[in-house]
């Protein structure tokens, strides 16, 4: 039953990477269109951020962890 | 012809591997969701039912004992701090977890590969953990994990010290070789990494930044190989997170200047308001290396579980015929798993410069 | 949760074996590396830094050849248009010197020719006159040998004779 809840709540945290992380990429496809010349800095900070989002994401995964066992 | 034009922008395929690593991400979470699941059904099953949550939980989990090929297994040594005293001796003993050892001051038998105590009426009395640390038994074993992390280590020290050598040889001259390779490695990590976030100090935590980074790339990778002497699982392992990420937070905190300090007791807000951020404050002094940790042991650790979680559909599906495609995602993940080696790497390197720079930055915004 | 648990044997020789890598790392490899890569970093902002002078030093010595080739060359039209003078100079001396010794020499010789002329002709006067004489002398003697031829000619002369 914790395991079930704990998958639900990791659900949950992958929909929140997903758009963050859509997010991210979107926008970074936007900047770098804009502006070709700065492609390598955008994918740069745009890796960091998404990175980051995953990191959120994980703790999801973690807190999945936790229920296992 | 408009196709392969596309194809051979280097940025344009470099954005295409990127969504490819963004879309699986959430693919892994998925997969310990299913996971979560095989568990559930596992409880309700037989023994022998081949059982995919196990088998990967087994092959992330430490070991006392090193598989290498069939039967053929290392035992490796077991090391034990009692409240009476140290105990040495081979895991050998356990015979796989069949055996109890009778030891010189408790019997120890192997549970869930994991050393507890015997007690006289048949009671186990489990290892302290960093949760638990009053036990009677504390458990400092040369693991699986530890062997691995030696090889990383002796593989580093092979490297560095070659090129430190090269250099040395070859002053003032264009690198060659090996030294060619690790040294545009070095500068990404002075010039992409330590120097804009840290700034003009950056020259003192160059050698931390490049051990910290060297370390975690190197075993991220000596995870990816499927056999020995890799397949330990160590930057997936929460310990050696642990450990990196206690000492950025170690790093950071002593050479935090008095605006740091400043920022944390004594931010621009009414003093009233004090009380409510200290602990928001000092929360976030240990949150930022607790997400480091959690970070690198987490994407590892996912990584490792898709790629086992996809060979166990070939064991699951009970067909041969399965393997192709099974194989073919696991090479494809394998693939992921090494640029994802590369880019943790980066992450915790940057985010540990980044929070140094910002603790040893002069003026205050 | 004992995926997420530290054990405590594996954190204990994480942290060992870290310490010492980053010890001996830091010691025997970073040190030298950092240090050479520095090295080779300033000797090559020095080279660059030496090239751009000796560039700069180049373009000034440039500058100044060209100064001095400009100089040089502007000496050599001023000399060689003095040349041209003094030569064009010469020429027309010699010309004028050539042409007076030349009117000179002809007037001497004009002179001569004059001379000569006269003299040869008053010796052509002379040997005429006394050819013509002898002539005369000839014609009278035949011619008065006769009487009245004698006669005839004074008649004649007398005739002619217009008083």
């Amino acid at each position: 039953m914790i395991g079930s809840i704990a998958a639900l709540g990791a659900g949950l945290a992958v929909i929140g990477a997903g758009i963050g992380i859509g997010q991210v990429g979107g926008k970074a496809m936007e900047g770098i269109s804009r502006q070709p010349e700065a492609a390598s800095k955008i994918q740069t900070a745009m890796i960091i951020a998404a990175a980051l989002i995953e990191g959120a994401a994980l703790f999801g995964v973690v807190v999945s962890f936790l229920g296992l066992r | 012809m408009y196709l392969s034009h596309i194809l051979n922008s280097k940025k344009i395929a470099l954005s295409l591997i990127l969504g490819v690593f963004l879309t699986f991400i959430s693919c892994k979470t998925f997969a310990i969701q299913h996971e979560e699941h095989a568990v559930a059904a596992e409880e309700t099953n037989t023994e022998k039912e081949f059982s995919p949550s196990e088998v990967i939980l087994e092959h992330i989990a430490d070991s006392h004992s090193w598989h290498l090929w069939g039967h053929t297994t290392v035992p490796l040594p077991v090391i034990l701090y009692t409240d009476q005293g140290i105990e040495m001796f081979s895991s050998a003993h356990f015979e796989h977890g069949h055996a109890d050892y009778p030891g010189k001051y408790y019997t120890y038998r192997l549970v869930k590969d994991k050393i507890a105590i015997v007690g006289p009426g048949e009671e186990l009395t489990a290892g302290a953990n960093m949760l638990n640390m009053h036990k009677k038994l504390i458990d400092l074993s040369i693991t699986k994990n530890v062997v691995s992390m030696w090889i990383s280590l002796v593989l580093l020290l092979i490297i560095f010290l070659s090129v430190s050598a090269a250099y040395k040889k070859r002053a003032g001259k264009a690198p060659k070789g090996l030294q060619s390779f690790m040294e545009p490695i070095i500068l990404f990590v002075r010039d992409d990494i330590a120097r804009p976030n840290i700034g003009y100090k950056y020259q003192r935590f160059m050698p931390l930044l490049l051990t910290v980074f060297f370390f975690i790339w190197i075993n991220n990778l000596i995870g990816l190989v499927p056999f020995f002497p890799g397949g330990s699982n160590l930057t997936g392992n929460i310990a050696v997170t642990f450990v990196l990420s206690v000492i950025t937070l170690i790093i950071v905190n002593v050479n935090g200047n008095k605006y740091y300090w400043k920022h944390i007791f004594a931010p621009d807000v009414p003093v009233w308001l004090y009380p409510i951020m200290w602990p928001v404050e000092l929360v976030g002094i240990i949150s930022k290396p607790f997400a480091l940790m959690i970070r690198l042991f987490a994407n590892i650790t996912a990584g490792h579980i898709i790629v086992l979680s996809l060979i166990s559909l070939i064991f699951v599906f009970k067909s041969v015929a399965i393997a192709p495609v099974s194989v073919a995602f696991v090479v494809f993940m394998d693939v992921l798993e090494l640029l994802v080696a590369a880019l943790q790497a980066f992450i915790f390197t940057l985010l540990t410069a980044l929070f140094i720079g910002t603790a040893i930055e002069e003026h205050h915004h | 949760m004992e995926l997420v648990t530290p054990e405590i044997g594996l954190v204990f020789w994480t942290t060992v074996s870290f310490l010492v890598l980053f010890f001996l790392l830091g010691k025997f490899a970073w040190k030298p590396i950092m240090g050479a890569i520095d090295d080779r970093e300033r000797s090559i902002e020095d080279a660059l830094l030496k090239a751009e002078a000796a560039k700069e030093e180049m373009s000034r010595l440039t500058n100044e050849n060209e100064v001095l080739l400009k100089q040089a060359r502007a000496e050599r039209d001023l000399i060689l248009s003095e040349a041209k003078k003094i030569k064009d100079q010469i020429v027309a001396d010699a010309k004028e010197a050539a042409h007076k010794e030349g009117a000179r020499q002809i007037e001497l010789a004009r002179v001569e020719i004059n001379n000569q002329k006269a003299i040869a002709m008053a010796d052509v006067k002379n040997q005429v006159a006394q050819l013509s004489i002898q002539v005369a002398e000839k014609i009278l003697q035949n011619q008065l040998q006769d009487q009245q031829k004698q006669d005839e000619l004074v008649s004649q002369l007398l005739k002619e004779v217009k008083l």
